[in-house]
């Protein structure tokens, strides 16, 4: 197809930047990290049903080092996504579009994000712990 | 004439694609889902003293479990196909490339779901390994 130039609409670089732009890639991304996850979270189920010995070396493989690093940066991922994505409902439901409000539930999302990536990474860390 | 669109398509409102708010509307119902399956599904699992095969197996096996497992499964690859689906229509702007993306991203996500449901299933049916 051939475009004939059009005019564009300001991009990126143009606007000042607000911790709430911020948020808002934010959500994007660990969304995308969280489908790459997915994948893992399909796997681990598949190698559950392979048999005990194919759940073995799965759990061996995720037992490594480098595996524990992506599973705690997941469960901090999917802790924001949700707490943001909750913050999006709302929006959706009309609440809390002034640009006072958007920024306090913004600033509630990272503190939410952060207690409750403490919270489940303790008792993730503690499994896996059990399991070793 | 300012008015492009016929009287019946302005009351459909489902615009030039004919599906409308459809993307939107199953990305917030996939979401609203997501909110009890993954607190579930987390609380389930942290809650285990260990990840061992038996303990998960066992756990699984339960048909309340599976059922669980079953539309957590789902509904997170069609929520996350959804996600990627509006990632590719703001970022991937060449056309052949956008058709590449848009098919592994759809292929990847219905790979991803039936695999998963299969294992479920597998395991609440008790079939052998």
């Amino acid at each position: 197809m051939a475009h004939r130039a059009r005019p564009l609409s300001p991009h990126l670089q143009i606007y000042k930047f607000r911790y709430t732009m911020g948020l808002s890639i934010t959500h994007r991304l660990t969304g995308l990290a969280l489908s790459v996850g997915s994948i893992l979270f399909v796997c681990w189920l598949f190698a559950l049903a392979l048999g005990r010995e194919a759940y073995g070396t799965a759990l061996e493989l995720l037992s490594l080092p480098l595996a524990k690093v992506i599973w705690a940066a997941l469960i901090v991922c999917f802790c924001y996504h949700l707490a943001n994505g909750i913050r999006h409902l709302a929006w959706d439901l009309g609440l809390g579009f002034e640009k006072r409000q958007a920024r306090a539930s913004g600033a509630a999302v990272v503190v939410a994000t952060i207690l409750l990536s403490a919270l489940v990474l303790f008792f993730a860390f503690d499994l896996a712990g059990g399991s070793a | 004439m300012t008015e492009l669109r016929t009287p019946l398509s302005r009351v459909l409102g489902r615009g030039a694609a004919h599906e409308g708010v459809s993307h939107w509307w199953v990305q917030r119902l996939t979401s609203v889902a997501l909110i009890p399956l993954s607190a579930w599904f987390a609380w389930s699992v942290l809650r285990f003293d260990t990840l061992d095969y038996a303990v998960v197996h066992a756990w699984l096996s339960s048909s309340l479990n599976a059922l669980g497992a079953f539309l957590l499964v789902l509904v997170l690859t069609w929520h996350s196909s959804l996600g990627v689906q509006v990632v590719i229509d703001d970022y991937v702007h060449h056309d052949g490339l956008k058709v590449v993306a848009v098919l592994v991203n759809q292929f990847g996500h219905a790979l991803l779901a039936a695999t998963g449901v299969f294992a479920v299933l597998k395991i609440a049916f008790g079939a052998g390994a």
